[in-house]
Parts: C-alpha cells; structure tokens; sequence
C-alpha cells in the first residue's frame, strides 16, 4: 500500500467552549435516538460524531470545511440526543453556537443561497404567509392542486419546490381576521399573553381561537398583544443569530407592553426558542435581564392547563388518537407528562403510544423544506408507527409536525386520516362537541373559526 | 498533524465492494472514527467502509487480505478497552448499517440477527411474546450484537443467566482471509460436536474475524421480578450481605453496588431517588411468585443483619426501570462530576471485596485522585473509574498509572483484568501482569490460526514491545534513549 502523509494547513474553523464540548464522554447513548444516525448509520451523522468535529475544528486539528458544514446542516436539531444522554450535554448550545459560526464563515452556492433567502423572507412573516395564503386557497380550491397532482406535474419540479407543495395546508378562507381579548365569565386566575405565531397564524388559525377558548374557559384572562411578529426559532436554529436577537427583543418589548404574567405559547418549537432567550441575549448588557425574566415567564399551554385541575365539564370524546410528541416540546422543554395529563381527563378518550415515540417525524422547521429526501424517510416511518396503533386521529402540538404528517399520511394514502392539536381536543371536549362533527371539521378540510 | 491516505486504487476497490455510500475517506469524516468509547487513545484509519452485507463484508476484508491493510470491525463505538481503535492506516469495518432482525423463532427459543443490531433491540422484538435477551451490558440500548460477540459482553444479569457466550448458538463468521464460516449452529442446535468454535470466537475480541449474523437463545420472561434497594453505612457491611446472599444458596439476578459518588452522578443524570450512602446494594430477585416472595424477605434480613439502614422495594415496573436507568447510566453520568475518567474493569474473588475496596481508598488518598465505584458485586466484578482533568499537565498519566495499579491489585488477590470490558488497546500491557509467557504464546497460536497475517484488529490484546515497552506490565513507558530525542520508536 502506497501511503503519503499529508500536512493540514491552518483553515476556516469553528471555536466552541472547552467546558461545553469536554461534557461529552463519548459514550454513545445519543447514538439510537438521533434521528440521521438510525436512518444512515454513520458516526459523522450522530450527536457523537458531530461533536467530535466541532471539537477536533476547535483545538485545531480539523478545519470547518464543507464536510462539517453537511454533517451540522444535516442535524434535525431535534434535541433527542438531550434526552438519551446521561453526562447532560447541552447540545443545543454546542449546535446553535456552530452553526452560527458556520454562517459566518463559510459560503454557500448561489442556489443554496436563494433558497434559504426565500424561506427566511416568507415563514417569520405571518403578513406575508397570510397574502401567500389567498394563490394558495386559489390554487387548492380551483380543482388546479387536484389536477397538477393527478397528472404528474408537480414531479417536473425540483425536489425541494415540491417537498413545499406536498407541505402546504389547506389554506383557511379568513386568513386575516384578528383575535380579540377574551376573558373567563367567572375568577379569573391570572392574566395571560398568548403567542399567535406565523404558521399558527396564517394557517393554523382555529387551533390559536381554541387554545383562548380553552383558557378562558379554564378561568384565565387571555390577551394577545399586537404586531408580535416572529419568535425567531427558524434563525436561531439555521445559524443566522442577529437576526434572531431582533426578533427576540421585539417579542419581548411587546409581551411586556401587554403587563401578562405568563407568556402561554401553543407551538412546541417556539416554546422552546422562546424560553432560551435569556441564553441568546447574555452577552447583551441592555438586553440579558430582560430576556432572562421573560424566558421565565414563557410556558406551553399544556404546562399552564396541567398546574391545576380543569373544573370546567368535559364531554366524552370517544376516540382512539395516538399522541405525537413534538420534539420541541418532549426533548427541548422535557414536557412529557403534561399534555398525556391533560388528554386523559377528557372521558372516553382512548390515548395509544406510538413505537419510536421519541424520534423525530422529520418536520423540525424547515428542514423538511431544505431536506425533503430525509424528511420523508423519517415521515413515512412515522406514518407507519401510527398506523400499526389503530387509531382514529393524531394528536401533536406542533404546527411543524402537523403539516409534516398530514403530508406523510397524504403521500402514503391516508389523507382521510384526521391530525389536531393537543388543545383542539380539550376545546371540543368543553364545547360539548361530538366525535362527529368534529372528524367533519376535518373532512370538510377547511377549518373556518367560529 | 498527519494521517495516512490510502492507495487509488484500492479505494476504487474499497468502492466497488461497497458503493459510493459505503466508503469514508475525507479527514474530517473518517476522525469521527479514531476511537471508541476510550478516548485515552486515538488514531486516524485511512479509511471507513460501512457494508450492508455479508458479501460487502466479505469483499472488504478480502481486499485488505490481498494488501495485507489491517482492518478493525466497529458496532456502536461504546467499548471501554479501546477494542474499536483503529490501528495506523488501517480500515474501518463499521456494522452498523447491518441492523436486521432475520428471524424470530418463538417456538425454539431464538432469534437470528445481524451484527449491528442493538442488545435492546433483540429484547424489544421479542418482549411482547414474553422473551427476553438476558446478557445487559450497561449500554445495552446503544451497543451492538456483533460488539457484544467480540467482548463476550456481560451486564448486571449476567450473575444469574451467563454471559454472552451462553446465549450465542451459532454465528456466520468473515474469517480474516475473506472466507464465510459458520461457528456453531446455523439452525440454532445446541452444543454441536467437534470443537466449540463459538467458544473460541465469542469474547476473542474482533482478532479472529467479524461476525456477521448470529443465532441467539432467547428466555422466557419470570413470573415475577423484586427489585431492592439497601443502603450500608460502609462498603464491608454491603460487602458481607452480598456473601451472606450467596451463602444462603440464593441466586438473585443481580447484585449490584454503588458508592456515594456513583451515586451522586446516577442521581443527577436520571432522578432516581437512591438513598444518599456509602455503599448501595440493588438486589434484583426473579422466579416464581412463590419463592421470589420468600427469598426476598430472606435478601430483606440479611440486609438489616448487616446494618442496612434503609430498605426501598420497588414497587412499580416504573419504579424499578428508572432505578435500573440510573444504574446503567452511572459510566456516562460520570461526566457530571469530572470532565474526563477511565472506567476499569477487575474481577475479584467476592469475599476479597472489602479489602480491595479498603486499599483503593488508600490508593486514591496517595494519589490524590478520585475513585468512583459502581459494580456488579455478585460476581465480584469491579469498575472502579479514575477520575481526573486532562488539562491538569501528567495527571491523566498518572491517572491510566493508578488504574493499571489496580487491575495488579485485582490479579494479586486472585482475580483478573477483565470481567467484561475486554483487553483491548487499553489493558494489553497488564497481560503479561496476569499470564506467563507460554500461556499468550498459546493463545498467539491460535490466533495466528484463525489470522497468519495478523490483519484482523491487529495490536490488541497481546502486549507488543512497540506498545508496552520493556516494562511490559503497565503504562507505556519511553526507553532513556527516546525521551532524549535520540532514538524514535517506529
């Protein structure tokens, strides 16, 4: 065997804290529960590996060159690994902070470029997702959407572009009406902000008017402060940090202007973004205070609905429903327990546990967009963990997953297959609504507020 | 900063054999391979093929053999003794793109498998039929048949049902020269004639070969499982109640102890709620309803014979699985309380236990290193972990030093250096601590059986002057010569 030593020329690199990086004992636990390395196989594309390259580029033996730049894009960020691993990295620091690095450093192509230019430039900006909405409610309501699917159309689009298509939700036809206060009609326990979110906004609106509903029903106050904009989540997780720091800070500005004593959030991945503010913000003198007392005001909706329990009449839900946990909310807030809590007090609900419920189903915010390939894999297995439990609909909440498994099921042939959020149910539980009317909410495929 | 590239064209060789997919060359990609779960020592493979087949499997090794490139077959990475560390400028045979159960016979009691499928896994398939795979090393979610096979992994149900050379019937072999082989029985029959070549192959460490499908024996779930936590003032006094327990003709399932910085670490990884204490016991008792509910409350007087000053059963199948988390959880939780550690693996008579645990503290108070204990005390096998900081200049020296010190200190009162870990890279200098040289002669002959060309993870387990210098009993030490710069070891 010829070999040839080669010498390693100082290049681009990413520097982490020793601290951070020296947590990792490396003993693999991560390995099963990171989503890339069950579908691949391989050490680069695992918690371990990945962590390793960022050490190796740190103490400088291993530049940041467009391998590492693959293996970090190719990380779902789901924070499994968190989960599974016993020496309690935090991963979701060691990533964030790479991937921000990365973005400085290293370019991408011009294609590559565009691409995330225009994800960035429409999903932060419910407006604009809501203008989008009315081609799109054109499109899937004219019979066009049927036809171009039927005949085959939509395969001469580039992968990605189509991976977009197949996401896209049944658009609502009042995309721009606006929420009002509302208040409980008995106590009221506590005076609470809710995040209305952009994809929640603009196409999950009714899950947004039932969460209220649900609240208020409960005995809060539920105010929702104006021009929120976006939390900043898809930034924070694609590396592009000052612009998730703008983001934040006007987030802030506005819940604080609205005097709440709880920030209630109904979308598992900003929850999680939102609570690390304080994380994101440190180094800002002005900021970091501010930041830390309102990450420690943000909760999920299922935390705050779960602290006492719901006085108010359940009506029986007959159903079978598997629970999805959405990544942001098990792995990244390690809220397990709760929303299993909440959806066991509504009578004759029958809850079944999915096989893998701790892999990720792919969505992970737009990486099922910028990795459709992956993304599917991992959706279709998902789909089939649902199917093998027999239930009549599934239950998340994420918008994320949402959209992502009612595109799994629509691609594997179980359209007809219902999916809601967590609070939908309790909502319809407290309206009395029957099993019925509210599978035809879904079968209409439109999904008008009331 | 060097490493090695391979030859063109027995990379174009490497990819035919395995696809374009299947092959690990550039730097960044393949360093993500230099070890396993022993950090302590590291080295760049030139290359990393990650088959999906036997074939593939069979067309690698075959290539190496015609190069003579030695190679070094790899599950999940989570071996302790280094038996996954690439040798210089070797290949990589990852396995864990083999992840197929093949067949679940229920009626006779097994399951075929590839290698890479996960200790886990194997149980997972069969626990709703009411089976289950007894060996359960401590990362069993995370590591692999074909790993398991090399190490002859054992884990804390291991006193009770054997390690995992009892419950491999038979395994499809890649031998060294590229041939496929079966060891034992295709078809799952116990104890064929002629000799046990599972036997030989299982526990030998990835020298003689790569396993590539395997017949495992399955058991039958008990009808019912107690599991007990006790906690002792003192190590001597858990020490006693676990000879009491064997002395009394009981075989528990496990036995297992912590101290009180395993303790520490299990609790802040996974919340179990274990009584803070010097010495901690975790008896796990399984049988017929009957006689586990007698032999509990006999385990139960024991303990207080012996001073136990809290007695905790579980009482939920929730209960009992987080106690067992928190317990296999402990190497890595580890990281916790120290930012590096060696995790070591001695085997001592039992009754020897609260003197070598006595001198361990005597040894970790001269050094001024931590000592952390969590071990399987039924079977008298040992992991004590080192703690240090590597950024301390010399103390993770000193620490590999200590821990060499103690596998001595486990041979001197007749046990050995392994219980279940494996030799490795990490201990194959102690070997010479614990065998004359006409015994590793004769297991070199049969290893040079099985691999004449020594290709098949190559520098393990035997000591080599290379590695193990003239003092050929612990850490490698550099001749006089070399430390002044005037002659090089190559």
């Amino acid at each position: 065997m010829a070999e040839m030593l080669v010498k390693i020329e100082p290049q681009a690199s990413v520097s982490l804290p020793m601290p951070l990086l020296d947590k990792c004992v490396h003993c693999g636990f991560c390995l099963p529960a990171c989503p890339t390395y069950v579908l691949w196989g391989d050490e680069m594309d695992s918690p371990r590996g990945r962590i390793w390259m960022m050490r190796k580029s740190t103490i400088g033996e291993a530049a940041a060159d467009a391998n590492l730049q693959k293996h970090i894009d190719n990380c779902l960020g789901c924070m499994s690994c968190m989960t599974a691993c016993p020496s309690g990295v935090e991963y979701n620091k060691l990533i964030e902070e790479t991937r921000a690095q990365i973005e400085e450093s290293t370019s991408r192509p011009l294609p590559e470029r565009l691409f995330r230019w225009m994800l960035f430039a429409t999903f932060p900006h419910p407006q604009r997702l809501k203008l989008l909405g009315v081609p799109i409610a054109l499109y899937q309501r004219s019979g066009l959407q049927a036809l171009a699917r039927r005949i085959g159309l939509l395969k001469l689009l580039p992968k990605r572009l189509q991976a977009m298509e197949a996401l896209m939700p049944t658009v609502p036809l009042n995309p721009f009406r606006t929420l009002m206060k509302v208040s409980s009609v008995k106590t009221t326990r506590a005076r609470v902000g809710m995040l209305t979110g952009c994809v929640q906004d603009a196409y999950f609106g009714h899950v947004n008017a039932a969460t209220m509903r649900v609240l208020a029903a409960v005995g809060y106050e539920v105010v929702v402060p104006k021009s929120q904009g976006c939390c900043g989540a898809l930034m924070v997780h694609s590396g592009l940090e000052h612009e998730a720091k703008a983001y934040a800070k006007r987030m802030i500005a506005k819940f604080e202007e609205a005097g709440v004593d709880t920030v209630v959030i109904n979308a598992a991945g900003c929850g999680s973004t939102m609570k690390e503010y304080g994380y994101l913000l440190r180094d800002d003198a002005a900021w970091a205070a501010r930041a830390a007392a309102f990450s420690a005001r943000c909760k999920d909706v299922s935390e705050v609905l779960a602290e006492l329990p719901i006085e108010a009449a359940l009506a029986p839900l007959p159903l079978r429903v598997a629970y999805h946990d959405a990544c942001h909310l098990s792995h990244a807030q390690r809220i397990h327990a709760e929303p299993r809590a909440l959806l066991a007090q509504i009578p004759s609900l029958d809850v079944a546990e999915m096989a893998e419920a701790s892999l990720c189903c792919g969505s992970a915010g737009v990486y099922n967009l910028l990795h459709p390939e992956t993304a599917e894999e991992l959706g279709d297995r998902k789909v089939q963990h649902l199917l093998d439990t027999h239930a009549q609909a599934l239950v998340s909440a994420n918008p994320g997953c949402l959209l992502q498994l009612q595109a799994s099921l629509r691609r594997n042939g179980h359209a007809e297959l219902p999916t809601f959020h967590m609070v939908e149910l309790l909502d319809a539980s407290l309206r009395g609504l029957s099993v019925e009317s509210l599978l035809k909410r879904h079968n209409q495929g439109c999904r008008r507020d009331r | 900063m060097a490493y090695i590239v391979m030859d063109a064209t027995i990379l174009a060789q490497l990819k035919s054999a395995v696809g374009e997919h299947g092959l690990v060359v550039d730097r960044n990609q393949v360093q993500t391979y230099e070890c396993d779960g022993l950090t302590n020592f590291r080295t760049t493979p030139a290359a990393v093929v990650l088959p999906r087949t036997t074939a593939e499997v069979q067309a690698v090794v075959r290539i190496c053999a015609e190069h003579a490139i030695p190679f070094v077959a790899r599950g999940a990475g989570t071996g302790l003794s280094g038996g996954a560390l690439p040798a210089e400028g070797c290949i990589v045979i990852g396995l864990a793109r083999m992840n197929c159960v093949l067949s679940v016979d229920l009626e006779n009691a097994r399951i075929t498998v590839e290698p890479g499928v996960t200790n886990t896994q194997v149980t997972e398939r069969v626990k709703a039929a009411g089976y289950f795979y007894a060996p359960d090393p401590s990362s069993q979610t995370v590591c692999t048949i074909g790993g398991n096979i090399a190490e002859n992994a054992g884990g804390a149900h291991c006193l009770k049902y054997g390690f995992t050379v009892t419950h491999v019937l038979g395994c499809e072999v890649v031998l060294p020269n590229g041939e496929v082989r079966w060891f034992g029985s295709e078809h799952g029959v116990v104890d064929p004639p002629g000799y046990d070549l599972p036997g030989v192959f299982i526990g030998s460490e990835g020298t003689l070969g790569i396993a590539t499908k395997a017949v495992l024996r399955i058991v039958r779930r008990p009808e019912t499982v107690q599991t007990l936590l006790a906690a002792f003032h003192t190590a001597t006094d858990a020490a006693q109640t676990v000879s009491d327990i064997i002395a009394a003709g009981m075989l528990p399932a496990a036995i297992e102890m912590m101290d009180r910085l395993s303790i520490t670490a299990a609790e802040a990884a996974v919340h179990a709620r274990y009584p803070m204490c010097e010495a901690l016991l975790l008896v796990e008792l399984d049988g017929p309803r009957a006689e586990v509910d007698a032999q509990i409350r006999e385990v139960r007087e024991l303990c207080s014979m012996n001073n136990a000053w809290e007695q905790r059963l579980a009482q939920t199948e929730a209960e009992r699985s987080l106690v067992w988390k928190g317990r296999k959880a402990a190497f890595a939780a580890m990281g916790r309380l120290a930012s590096h550690y060696i995790v070591q693996d001695g085997v001592i008579p039992r009754t020897a236990l609260p003197m070598v645990l006595a001198k361990m503290q005597t040894m970790s108070e001269e050094t001024g290193l931590r000592i952390a204990n969590v071990f399987h005390a039924g079977d008298g096998n040992l992991h004590p972990m080192v703690l240090y900081d590597a950024s301390v200049p010399g103390e993770e020296d000193r620490a590999l030093i200590l821990s060499y010190d103690i596998l001595r200190l486990c041979v001197d009162v007749g046990g050995s250096i392994t219980g279940e870990h494996g030799v490795g890279r990490e201990k194959q200098c102690v070997m010479s601590y614990m065998f004359h040289e006409p015994d590793l002669a004769t297991m070199l002959r049969v290893r040079h059986a099985f691999d004449p060309q020594n290709l098949s993870n190559p520098e393990k387990v035997f000591p080599t002057p290379r590695l193990c210098g003239e003092r050929r009993h612990g850490a490698y030490v550099p001749h006089p010569a070399e430390a002044a710069g005037i002659a090089e070891v190559f």
